[in-house]
């Protein structure tokens, strides 16, 4: 792993480990107290807070999950593609892209 | 004492264990072991060692599936259900039987800067390092390295990441990073801290467990991924 995408993916996981602390909280609330999707969209519509919180998990486990993918893919991958940087670039970027849009219109979904 | 079952590791990489007897004598170490077969069984047996005593590195071998110094290692702490089974190194290119092709363990602490690169002559006055300075005691503690490539035979990364410098190179560059009469600190560091240099390393510690000198090269690593860090946010590092 390059010496940026290996303090990229630390730097990531700083902000992940209070954010999905904090997201486990949010579920065992939510479920603790019966709430109903109605009542959960309506604490979060509009919500500046709810953007800005679910919007930085979204990126930051974008590029952390990729960036793991990515080591796992180039150590435990089958050789031609452990072996061709181009590729696993491809394959990280598309994933990077792909759960980043995903997450993002799910934070869109609940806040707009 | 009832004769020693051994399965030795004969041929290259396509090779195969074969089984020998060998006598049980009292403190008696897997090199004897490996001598007994080749002086008294199997002549054409190939393997390495020149001191004996833990001290030039060259005798380490898999012995029961973990990489040992042979020469140190007693037949009674590794024997199970009276059987040995010794190969060559792991990781390594198999020359024949229990011999390596070691070129690329070496290699590495080349690509890692493992030399000293010396900033005095011998007309300067020696440096006067005080054994309780911090950086001395980071050197003393990763300096008695043979040279044996026990700890990149144990490495998972070693085996899984064909960049690595793998443990040793890494535990090398450490100690000449905090020796204060070097003067290649920035090359070093730059070396290390590029694709396959430290920030590779898992931290499994497979190295220090298997160490025979009970060097821990996972701690040198992680001080050189801390001292690179703040090279990169010093801007020294790009």
């Amino acid at each position: 792993m390059s010496f940026r995408l290996y303090h990229l993916q630390r730097a990531t996981a700083l902000v992940l480990a209070p954010l999905v602390l904090a997201h486990l909280f949010v579920i065992f609330y939510a479920t603790s107290k019966g709430l109903s999707a109605a009542s959960i969209l309506s604490r979060t519509r509009g919500s500046d807070g709810w953007a800005a919180f679910y919007g930085l998990f979204v990126l930051a486990a974008a590029i952390h999950g990729a960036i793991g993918l990515r080591n796992v893919l180039a150590e435990w991958g089958p050789a031609p593609l452990a072996r061709n940087p181009r590729a696993l670039e491809a394959i990280v970027w598309t994933l990077a892209l792909a759960l980043g849009a995903l997450g993002l219109r799910a934070v869109y979904a609940v806040v707009a | 004492m009832k004769n020693l079952i051994v399965s030795i590791w004969r041929g290259r990489e396509d090779g195969r264990f074969v089984t020998y007897e060998a006598p049980r004598n009292e403190s008696q170490t897997v090199l004897d072991i490996v001598t007994y077969i080749q002086r008294e069984v199997d002549p054409t047996l190939s393997y390495r060692f020149a001191c004996r005593v833990g001290v030039c590195g060259s005798c380490a071998m898999t012995v029961n599936g973990r990489p040992r110094w042979t020469c140190r290692t007693h037949v009674s702490k590794v024997v199970e259900d009276n059987r040995l089974q010794i190969g060559p190194l792991a990781n390594l290119p198999v020359i024949k039987d229990l011999a390596t092709d070691m070129t690329r363990f070496f290699e590495r602490w080349q690509d890692a800067k493992g030399a000293f690169a010396p900033t005095a002559t011998r007309a300067d006055p020696i440096a006067a390092i005080k054994p309780e300075d911090a950086r001395r005691q980071a050197v003393d503690a990763g300096i008695e390295c043979i040279n044996c490539g026990v700890c990149w035979s144990a490495c998972d990364t070693v085996r899984w990441n064909a960049d690595y410098l793998g443990p040793a190179a890494l535990n090398r560059a450490w100690t000449l990073q905090n020796d204060a009469r070097d003067g290649a600190a920035k090359e070093r560091l730059s070396a290390v801290a590029q694709k396959g240099g430290c920030q590779a390393c898992h931290s499994h510690q497979s190295c220090e467990r298997h160490c025979p000198q009970g060097l821990n090269p996972t701690a040198s690593i992680a001080g050189l991924k801390k001292m690179s860090l703040s090279a990169y946010l010093r801007g020294e590092l790009k």
